[in-house]
């Protein structure tokens, strides 16, 4: 296969960079695609903490790689900062053809810039958190494929490689939330995950029919905003819906956003990199590159993406105030952070988006990797309730942690509160309606963020912590075990009894199902590992380097994010600028002077301020009862995911199972009836149920032979 | 370009087969021995012709033709092009994987014979370029098939491989009827003497509208019987229930494609009008099939019935593609063909090796078996995401280009045919949860993983699932000049067939009227 490179210009092409680097996008995926194949055919052997180290090895050539386009790009004049780069053609039938190829652009490579970086760091922080699982490789091998195709999935230059990508990052996400295949909530997690995604992808791939049959194209440099015109508008719209629905499975928004919370069944780092820095994120990818689609429709689009945006932002963050498992707390968080990025597509506020992704990304993942560590020093302990004063034990994860929660409760200068209110200014700058929800979701924010750092740092620890020489005395194989015998005060099946039972409301099925497995002394998987290890470890402790090296990076990575887009002046709109030749004019213009934006920051801060006062007051000095705010409805997240299950457990399946019936008894029915009104008449059906089969059937051959015997006979030859 | 090859593909497994039954002594081992040469041979061939094969090509290669029964225009015309070209490879490889993989519990030696006359009738009739012949070959692949089912199957064997004959018999007989209404009728029309060669006929078609409405009904019942299509479905499950493994696997591989293979090249080529006209049937039938097999195939306990279902719902998908008459829709239903053999077959010598270890099929029996198993489990997973349709596989792109080229012409069909994506996802990922997911317990621990035998087996499907999802082109490109052919010829003879605008062939593009006369015609490259 010979690898052609051309370059494409969205604008007026002027004369014609060529540079080495052109041939060396398809590098990007291929570092992780050959650690991914490595594994697979020697991770075994490699075994731990080798296979680990190659794959942060695969993930951390990728991010070297895409540095050296990055600076490839920033090189180039600003019209020109686009590379494609075709493989090979893939799909070609008749007029369709689609290629292998990718597009650097400053889109994409912004994009893979975090992917590429966070995911390097949490590769990392898997070697220590993987430690001892029985299939460690395998772990690191799905993760490298996940990179893969996350990278296949920004980079592709057509839809439809996008669309690869889109469903290979949902089948990692599959294997991987049910990793520890063993517990049957787990397995059951991954499933509803991938097939709420099909939803979506249905929508994903109607979309693609439609583009092709209206634009006879579906790569990307192509769909221009010039392309758009002459197209009826009605056409448009319906494809930036189809594509809209795909964006909502795969983005967890409204009423999609199911699978995400339970997706917290896989490993910590799973939920860090694919649930809440990368994967889910995808959705306002495929809507910030496909802007011109959203230029182009009715006016209701943008208007239906920021309400479903804002709603589902509102909605996910009431959930969260009364959530008790720590990463819970956290999964319904994203669910409320990329509502604000639909938000921002929904307003015309692209570069918001991508800006308040990337600070996302950075700390969001910072606060789920915070919270495996706490989870690991906890020995497997995820019920915030059973923990409190954290701080002194593990002071490193305690303040990194804190770090995550100033930048998404939006405390200036950390970088939450820059990209959040960009956001918010474009809101109100469309709607004051939308700002008006967003910026509750903003005080509820910082409410359940502070309510989780101090449920989990602060105040007296709720574990049975010991000074003693007890817990010292422990040996071997059963630690998980033993230390929740410590913890709970009881045998280890109590631990989950009562997680599963215990106040009980706040921890569906899946988590309890997690700490069961989690504590289980037999178990063979992860619990074995704190085995060796732990040994002595009765007090919840400090995780190892390879897990708080990555915290670090993280957290100083989610104080200066902000320095990307800060709004003094224009000077400072780095990734304004950036993003400009992907975005064109369709980025939303503000209607107002400078003045508001500082008063509308002023009320934000406040906001944000007023949510963690409120915390501090409940969760830290008692003045009010908990119980008045974690309401169950809230905790059971308005019942509408368990609405969602029982509408398929009841009326989705009778249906099914009423079709199964009607198949074996009434279109069957009717050819067994057939038949035996047919056999009651002739004797040679009869003759089949004696059993003669070999006579029957050699009495047919010899029929066949003779009647070709005598055709031959006769044959002019 | 030899023509013998296409002979000796048909020959070759035909004479195993009769060393096998007639050559006396031995056990089973020489039988499986000569089966396996027999077998191998005509799957080399089938890849040598391949790899022969003229990609530029619209027309038939590797023709034979000559006159059999002069009195009755009878000859023996076979052919293949770029839409017969696959199933026969298929076939060629899917037999001696199959005699790899599995072993008859009982009777070698009878039952290796009945695999290679398989073999022989089924690359016959994706070869067959008559009618006589080609009914010959249809009706000859049914005894061996019932042979299987009836004598080394499982349960009520019997009543299953009864009904499967009984079943496919009503229809063939139809067509019979057709065939012989078919010929008469156009030699009446065009005045020549009678022939049942079938690109004379196609060619010249003469036989009135209404009459060819009715004879591609005929067709039609028969084929449907033989996808199968909703409602003619019921006898399948019940068969691939009850057939043995290696009966199973080449049931669904092969034997469902003669049903597909017959709509495109004995509906669509022979009857373009009247296919045409009963598309609209056709592409709701399949709608049907892929919604209503998904549906059903989710609440079953058997684990071979559930495959056996997804198949009703897989071939739905080629149903639509083929009834959209778009290059992308054929192309793909062609395509899906060969996914459906590589995946079923692959999932049906899975489910058999479970068989083979637990004696039992049933769902709820089995559980955890990704601890005790994690290869098989691991391989079980990839023929699965084939199936389930994941980019970068093969499935997706068969189902893809189905859905891209039938959104052209049968939109809405369409749209709601895309909604089986989710089904499928949703019956295949819960059978894998129940059987490998969960703790393993009783004799479900201790299962054994893939022998060497059956990894060896099972690697070429796989290397072709992973391979066919990411460079299809090579196929791809192989079979385009015939579909494109054929969407032309379509578009010829039918007044108000519109192809949506994207789709019409290039400037250039010039149809392929295949050779008909002459003892022995050679397809040429032009």
């Amino acid at each position: 296969m010979s690898l052609t490179s051309l370059l494409a210009f969205t604008e007026a092409p002027a004369e014609i960079v060529t540079s080495p680097v052109d041939d060396l996008v398809f590098l990007i995926p291929l570092f992780p695609l050959l650690g991914f194949v490595a594994l697979l055919i020697g991770g075994r052997k490699l075994g731990e903490p080798m296979a680990g180290w190659l794959a942060t090895a695969a993930c951390g050539g990728a991010f070297a790689m895409t540095l050296v386009v990055f600076a490839e790009l920033v090189s180039r004049d600003y019209t020109q900062r686009s590379i494609n780069q075709t493989l090979f053609e893939w799909v070609p039938a008749g007029e369709f053809s689609v290629d292998i190829g990718f597009l650097a652009d400053p889109l994409s490579i912004a994009m893979a810039l975090f992917i590429t970086g966070v995911g390097t760091l949490i590769h990392l922080y898997s070697i220590g958190y993987m430690h001892g699982d029985v299939n460690f490789s395998k772990f690191f091998l799905y993760l490298n494929l996940f990179v893969a195709a996350m990278l296949l999935l920004i980079l592709g230059d057509n839809l439809l490689l996008t669309f690869l990508g889109w469903e290979g990052v949902g089948a990692c996400s599959y294997f991987l939330i049910s990793f520890w295949f063993t517990k049957d909530a787990n397995a059951t997690a991954g499933k509803k995950a991938f097939v709420t995604n099909r939803i979506g992808d249905w929508g994903f791939m109607v979309g693609i029919f439609a583009t092709f049959f209206t634009f006879g194209t579906i790569n990307y440099v192509d769909l221009t905003d010039g392309a758009m015109e002459g197209v009826a508008q009605s056409t448009i719209t319906a494809i930036s819906v189809l594509f809209f629905i795909g964006a909502i499975g795969k983005s967890a928004q409204l009423p999609l956003y199911v699978w995400l919370p339970d997706a917290m069944a896989g490993p910590t780092p799973v939920s860090a990199l694919i649930h809440a820095a990368t994967m889910v994120t995808s959705g306002v990818y495929l809507m910030t590159r496909l802007n011109p689609f959203l230029a182009a429709s009715a006016d209701w689009v943008p208007s239906m993406i920021a309400w479903v945006g804002v709603g589902t932002a509102l909605f996910a963050a009431t959930i969260a105030v009364a959530q008790n498992d720590i990463k819970k707390v956290l999964a319904y968080s994203t669910v409320s952070q990329l509502g604000y990025m639909f938000l921002a597509v929904g307003v015309g506020a692209y570069t918001g988006a991508i800006f308040h992704m990337i600070t996302h990304a950075f700390f969001k993942a910072l606060l789920f990797l915070g919270s495996g560590s706490v989870i690991h020093g906890m020995h497997d302990e995820q019920d915030m309730r059973k923990m409190g004063g954290l701080k002194k034990f593990m002071p490193i994860t305690a303040a990194t942690f804190i770090v995550g929660w100033l930048a998404i409760a939006g405390v200036p200068p950390f970088s939450g509160f820059w990209s959040k209110d960009e956001i918010l200014v474009f809101a109100w700058n469309e709607n004051p309606g939308l700002y008006v929800v967003g910026l509750i979701t903003a005080l509820l924010t910082a409410f359940y963020m502070s309510r989780q750092v101090f449920m989990t740092f602060f105040g007296e620890p709720r574990f049975a912590h010991s000074g003693s020489e007890a817990a010292h005395g422990v040996e071997g194989h059963g630690e998980a075990g033993e230390m929740a015998e410590v913890g709970a005060g009881g045998a280890a099946g109590e631990l989950a009894e009562s997680s599963a039972g215990g106040a009980g409301t706040a921890l569906a099925t899946t988590s309890a199902a997690v700490a069961t497995m989690d504590a289980d002394p037999g178990d063979g998987d992860h619990a074995d590992h704190h085995g060796d290890d732990h040994a002595h470890a009765g007090d919840p402790h400090e995780s190892p380097w390879t897990m708080f090296v990555p915290l670090i990076v993280l957290s100083i990575a989610a104080i200066v994010a902000g320095g990307l887009n800060l709004p003094f002046t224009k000077d400072l709109h780095f990734l304004e600028h950036w993003l400009e030749p992907v975005i064109h004019e369709n980025e939303a213009k503000l209607g107002f002077k400078g003045g508001t934006k500082w008063v509308l920051a002023l009320i934000a801060i406040a906001a944000g301020a007023i949510g963690m006062m409120a915390a501090a007051a409940v969760y830290l000095k008692g003045r009010v009862d908990p119980a008045k705010i974690e309401l169950p409805v809230l905790a059971k997240g308005w019942g509408l995911d368990a609405a969602f299950s029982s509408f398929m457990g009841g009326p989705g399946r009778w249906l099914f199972a009423f079709l199964a019936w009607f198949d074996a008894n009434v279109i069957d029915g009717i050819v067994n009836g057939t038949a035996a009104l047919t056999s009651g008449g002739g004797s040679l059906l009869r003759r089949f149920q004696t059993g003669y089969l070999r006579n029957y059937a050699f009495g047919l051959s010899i029929g066949a032979i003779a009647t070709v015997a005598y055709f031959i006979s006769r044959t002019a030859l | 370009m030899t023509p013998a090859l296409l002979n000796l593909a048909i020959a070759v497994p035909a004479i195993g087969a009769l060393i096998v039954a007639f050559v006396p002594g031995g056990r089973g081992d020489s039988a499986r021995m000569v089966a396996l040469m027999a077998s191998a041979i005509t799957g080399v061939i089938t890849v040598s012709m391949l790899l022969d094969f003229d990609t530029s090509n619209a027309g038939f290669q590797f023709v034979t033709n000559r006159t059999w029964i002069s009195d009755f225009g009878i000859s023996w015309h076979v052919g293949i092009d770029g839409i017969s070209l696959f199933l026969v490879v298929l076939t060629g490889l899917l037999f001696p994987l199959t005699i790899v993989a599995i072993t008859p519990e009982h009777d070698p030696k009878p039952y290796y014979a009945w695999l290679l006359v398989l073999q022989a009738g089924s690359i016959g009739v994706f070869a067959a370029l008559d009618l006589f012949v080609f009914f010959v070959f249809f009706e000859i692949v049914l005894v061996p098939m019932y042979m299987l089912i009836g004598g080394w199957g499982h349960g009520r064997r019997v009543y299953a491989a009864v009904k499967f004959f009984l079943y496919t018999m009503v229809g063939s007989a139809l067509m019979l009827v057709g065939i012989l209404a078919l010929v008469s009728l156009q030699a009446k029309a065009t005045g020549d003497p009678i022939t049942f060669d079938l690109v004379t006929i196609a060619e010249n078609f003469q036989v009135s509208e209404n009459a060819a409405r009715w004879i591609f009904l005929s067709f039609a019942a028969a084929f449907a019987v033989k996808v199968p299509l909703f409602p003619v479905h019921t006898w399948l499950p019940d068969a691939h229930t009850e057939a043995p493994t290696a009966g199973s696997v080449i049931l669904a591989g092969v034997m469902l494609k003669l049903g597909t293979y017959g709509f495109v090249r004995f509906g669509l080529y022979l009857f373009p009008e009247a296919s045409h006209y009963f598309a609209p049937l056709f592409l709701t039938l399949g709608v049907i099939g892929i919604l209503y097999g998904a549906a059903v195939a989710t609440m079953q306990k058997d684990l071979k019935r559930l495959v056996a279902y997804s198949s009703i719902a897989h071939l739905g998908f080629i149903i639509l593609g083929i009834f959209a008459f778009t290059v992308q829709s054929l192309e793909g239903a062609i395509f899906q063909m060969v996914n459906h053999g590589i995946s079923t077959g692959a999932l049906f010598m899975l489910v058999g090796m479970i068989y083979e270890r637990r004696h039992t099929r049933m769902i709820s029996e089995l559980g955890g078996l990704q601890k005790s198993a994690p290869i098989m489990a691991g391989v079980f997973t990839v023929v699965m995401l084939s199936s389930i349709g994941l980019p970068g596989l093969n499935g997706f792109v068969g189902e893809f280009l189905i859905l891209l080229g039938a959104f052209g012409t049968a939109r809405w069909w369409a749209v709601v045919a895309a909604a089986g994506v989710i089904l499928a996802a949703l019956y295949l990922l819960w059978a894998y949860q129940r059987v490998f997911h969960g703790e393993a317990e009783g004799d479900n621990a201790t299962m054994a993983d893939l022998r060497f035998s059956e990894g060896l087996a099972l690697l070429p499907l796989l290397a072709l699932i992973v391979f066919l999802g990411i460079y299809p082109k090579p196929m791809l490109e192989r079979m385009e000049p015939a579909v494109m052919n054929l969407v032309a010829h379509i578009e010829e003879e039918v007044p108000d067939f519109n192809p949506p605008d994207d789709f019409t062939p290039p400037d250039d593009f010039e149809r392929v009227v295949p050779t008909v006369a002459g003892e022995t015609a050679e397809g040429e490259g032009e």
